[in-house]
């Protein structure tokens, strides 16, 4: 399933307006914060801009791809993603990057089972999914049997790797460049790369 | 689940030690975060770039340090809110009485 089309999703039903405790907390401490000088409402603004600018397409997809046509680039990446990365022109968030290549015997997928560290520099907020108590717990102990949820269905010769993130270590996945693209410039190829697909969950997308 | 504080003879380290606890299928389900949630999001992604929570350490520790019977009730951003406001009240910004009366202004005051 992709999601690299800003397309909306309602909000979750049930969190449409403040309505609990801890809701009303957020919305207050946000109010005083910028009552007492810490950040003005024109810094809010850009901020929360700055959040909804970063998507999987615009991001994350445009690593993977160069990694797929720039054999240098790809070294490098395995080998200091944060340096890589920026070298591109991203963010890298202060957090360490590592990111994790898929090949034929091997298979990589992320999860953070203490809470819900994700590479936002580069594939935004993670997904509800990425945060709920099933992922977390089930991941590390039956990942064949979630991959199977997300439509994956690995051959059982594939190693699948389970990787738990920190709030210090983020991790992207480099999915298997897909068959048939040979020939296929950048801008294409990035078109293939999911959000999904850079979690783990899922493979690119084929041709 | 509230009182189980292990799975397999492994001891969980708090509420938010999930690795490895069973579970019901993964809800995938996209979400579009609601308003109040991306300035929740915001505000903690400024209070980190303003030096009140340089290490995300400190937004986690804020998480976890939440009572279980509460954690396991909230939501994502929820937590997120009480761990922001932990962290403010500590580093002098804002006091708790300070947020009891905005909160109880904004339930009762016009929206």
């Amino acid at each position: 399933m992709s999601h690299d089309h800003p397309h909306r999703h309602p909000p979750q039903a049930d969190h449409r307006e403040p309505v609990s405790h801890y809701e009303w907390l957020g919305v207050a401490l946000n109010e005083l914060l910028m009552e007492k000088g810490l950040y003005t409402a024109q810094e809010l603004r850009e901020m929360m801009a700055e959040v909804e600018a970063v998507e999987p397409s615009t991001h994350g997809a445009r690593v993977v791809a160069r990694a797929w046509v720039d054999e240098d680039f790809r070294v490098r990446l395995l080998k200091d993603a944060n340096t890589a990365v920026e070298a591109l022109g991203f963010d890298s968030a202060a957090t360490d990057l590592t990111v994790l290549e898929n090949t034929d015997e091997i298979h990589n997928v992320v999860v953070c089972t203490l809470c819900s560290c994700y590479p936002r520099s580069l594939l935004g907020r993670p997904p509800t999914w990425y945060k709920s108590a099933s992922y977390r717990s089930r991941l590390v102990r039956e990942p064949r049997s979630v991959l199977r949820e997300f439509g994956t269905q690995l051959p059982d010769n594939v190693t699948v790797r389970v990787h738990d993130s920190t709030a210090e270590l983020r991790y992207l996945v480099l999915p298997l460049r897909p068959q048939g693209t040979d020939d296929w410039t950048e801008e294409r190829l990035a078109e293939l790369v999911t959000r999904d697909s850079m979690i783990g969950v899922t493979t690119a997308r084929t041709p | 689940m509230s009182d189980e504080i292990s799975t397999d003879g492994v001891e969980r380290i708090g509420p938010h030690d999930l690795g490895g606890l069973p579970g019901g299928p993964v809800d995938r389900t996209e979400h579009d975060a609601a308003h109040w949630e991306r300035q929740v999001d915001a505000m903690v992604m400024l209070m980190r770039r303003k030096g009140v929570m340089i290490d995300p350490a400190q937004l986690r520790r804020g998480i976890e340090s939440l009572d279980p019977d509460v954690y396991e009730k909230l939501s994502y951003y929820e937590r997120w809110a009480g761990s922001a406001a932990l962290n403010a009240i500590e580093q002098g910004l804002v006091t708790q009485a300070e947020l009891d009366a905005r909160i109880e202004s904004l339930r009762t005051g016009p929206r």
